[in-house]
């Protein structure tokens, strides 16, 4: 394999600790990558000069970086970054850019790859109902899935050049619009609890809530909680036509587990399922399936979490 | 008046059970529907024409099979169906390169897609193909509207943003709040009569090649437990056996 970069995720202004995986990912494509951090202050790029397994980093530094515009972070890191293969994460930005800049290389891009062998990389089609194996026949970009590689240790010790770049952004802002709701969105959490059509009333989301605020977690929801009920934000969605999510656990609640639904959430590391049918779909592909009304699971899991985190 | 293109692809009803024969997905007996996003791009597309004028058509590059969704859309209301004849399976750099020189040809003002097509799950053709272009994109977007250019909402920024998009653009749709048309008995009957535009492109050679398919591996039996007490037991598991918390 020829050259490897890895374009950092960032997270305001930082490197997400997610991307010692991506390093990881390049070795394990056969060589030490060269780390793109792209950012507006290059202190930004500290965070990674004792990482293992890089070969270099680059601090692109450049106020393209405020806001995400396709075209203003392609041109940006296309003018910094060597010819070779390109990897990047797989957050809903990440998958963009790595398109962008395929397309702006004239480059093929394979997106989600969950192993790699030699030049041979996996991803996931059909919603996950298959996997499928490509051969990369020359320079590409790779999109990774977090929870895949493990992390590349501390130990190393590399030295941060800083370019200076600019890139020719297209959209403008006109409007910052918070989230209605301060929690973590479901596509950034680690940990997920996601509540169904068996909820019973879009109110009674709150006692997802307490746990998901004991444990760090985001909550998610079915479509049909989504449909049904008005409070209920499509962002929360998570399946088909919702969010792809990869946590490290997945809680389903009161979700039968419709092949719709599990298209989004059937590669968390962990699937917990709380359902009072014991036949419901879910129950296949839980690693910990309770046979239960969520009205008598969500208290004892809420109290036995709540002296845990203590 | 903007010259509207929308992508459309086909793809197995998201019912479908997916097999798998030998090294590679069998679909011979998969009922076959447009990709749940481009369900959106369509509409949004057909929107932005009832706003600003124009003509819309939807594009489509794959076999014959594929002129189903191209009445289909026909049915809902866009102006032109096309379809760009494929020979062969293609890399993403091969099926852009494709579009990018359709798109080309039929001009346009601006493209609607999907956010991503329910087979690949990848969302590259969107920022792939204004990138070839050299066109602004955005991405993902779960509103549109339409003031002589395009603004649209994003997520980003931990909420959402409000963006201008210069055109010419390629935009990729989420879900949103958007309610799909139903086709109405005069479009389903206009379809029926419409002709397919079939175009030929050369494209280059794909230099990903899909080596096999396979089912997902089968998750070993999880455990199963009787009644809401045993929450407790599973989060104590979680910490213990999972090494989760
Ligand atoms: C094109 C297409 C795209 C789709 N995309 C998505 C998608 O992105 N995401 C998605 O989720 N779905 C999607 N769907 C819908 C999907 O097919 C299912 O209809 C949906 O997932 C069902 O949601 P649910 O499990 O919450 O509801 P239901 O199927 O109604 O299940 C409710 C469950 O709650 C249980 N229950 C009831 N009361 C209680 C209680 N007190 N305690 C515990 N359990 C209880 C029941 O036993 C049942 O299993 C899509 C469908 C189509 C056709
Ligand atoms: N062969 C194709 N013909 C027409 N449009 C396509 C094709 N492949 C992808 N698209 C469009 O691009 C979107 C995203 O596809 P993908 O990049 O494969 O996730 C789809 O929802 C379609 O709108």
């Amino acid at each position: 394999m020829s050259e490897t970069i890895v374009i950092a995720e960032m997270n305001n202004n930082a490197i997400h600790p997610s991307t010692a995986e991506l390093v990881a990912a390049a070795g394990a494509l056969g060589s030490e990558p060269t780390l793109i951090v792209p950012c507006t202050d290059a202190s930004a790029a500290d965070g990674a000069t004792s990482w293992n397994g890089i070969s270099n980093i680059i601090a692109a530094k450049s106020s393209a970086f405020e806001n995400y515009d396709a075209a203003g972070w392609a041109s940006a890191l296309d003018a910094v970054m060597p010819q070779g293969t390109i990897i990047t994460g797989t957050s809903p930005q990440s998958k963009d850019l790595a398109a962008r800049i395929a397309g702006h290389r004239g480059m093929p891009v394979v997106q989600d790859v969950v192993k790699i062998d030699g030049n041979q990389v996996t991803s996931p089609v059909y919603s996950g109902k298959a996997m499928q194996t490509v051969s990369l026949g020359g320079a590409s970009v790779i999109s990774v899935r977090s929870n895949v590689f493990s992390p590349v240790q501390e130990g190393g010790e590399n030295n941060v050049s800083v370019v200076d770049t600019t890139g020719n952004i297209a959209t403008s802002v006109q409007e910052f619009m918070e989230r209605a709701s301060k929690r973590l969105d479901v596509s950034e959490a680690n940990i997920i609890i996601s509540g169904g059509r068996g909820m019973g009333s879009p109110e009674n989301f709150s006692h997802l809530e307490a746990v998901a605020d004991t444990i760090g977690a985001a909550v998610g929801a079915s479509r049909a909680a989504v449909d049904t009920w008005e409070a209920i934000p499509h962002s929360m969605q998570v399946g088909q036509t919702g969010k792809t999510v990869n946590p490290n656990l997945y809680i389903a609640v009161g979700i039968s587990g419709a092949i719709q639904h599990l298209a989004g959430m059937r590669s968390s590391r962990y699937i917990v399922a709380i359902n009072k049918d014991a036949d419901a779909p879910i129950f296949k592909h839980a690693d910990y399936g309770i046979v239960a009304t969520w009205e008598e699971a969500l208290p004892v899991l809420h109290n036995k979490l709540q002296t845990m985190m203590e | 008046m903007p010259n509207i293109i929308v992508l459309v692809k086909q793809v197995p009803d998201t019912n479908a059970k997916i097999l798998v024969s030998g090294e590679s997905v069998d679909l011979s007996a998969v009922k076959m529907v447009m990709s749940p996003y481009d369900e959106f791009a369509l509409e949004t597309a057909l929107q932005h024409k009832e706003a600003a004028g124009g003509e819309v058509t939807a594009l489509t590059v794959g076999g014959p099979g594929a002129e189903k969704i191209l009445k289909d859309a026909k049915a809902m209301g866009v102006d032109h169906i096309v379809r760009v004849e494929t020979s062969s399976s293609m890399d993403t750099n091969a099926l852009q390169t494709v579009l990018k020189q359709a798109i080309t040809n039929l001009g346009a003002e601006v493209v609607y897609c999907g956010k991503s097509a329910a087979d690949t799950g990848a969302g590259s053709t969107g920022p792939g193909v204004a990138a070839r272009l050299g066109w602004a994109s955005a991405s993902n977007i779960t509103a549109a509207t339409f003031d002589g250019g395009v603004s649209v909402m994003t997520p980003g920024n931990g909420g959402n943003v409000k963006l201008s998009v210069p055109l010419p653009a390629v935009i990729s749709c989420d879900k949103g709040n958007l309610k799909v048309r139903k086709a109405n008995i005069k479009g389903i009957m206009q379809a029926k009569k419409a002709t397919v535009d079939v175009h030929t492109i050369e494209s280059p050679i794909s230099t990903v090649t899909v080596v096999n398919q396979s089912l997902p591996p089968a998750k070993p039996a999880g455990k199963s437990y009787q009644g809401g007490d045993a929450a407790a037991e599973v989060a104590q598991l979680l910490r213990d056996e999972a090494n989760l918390l």
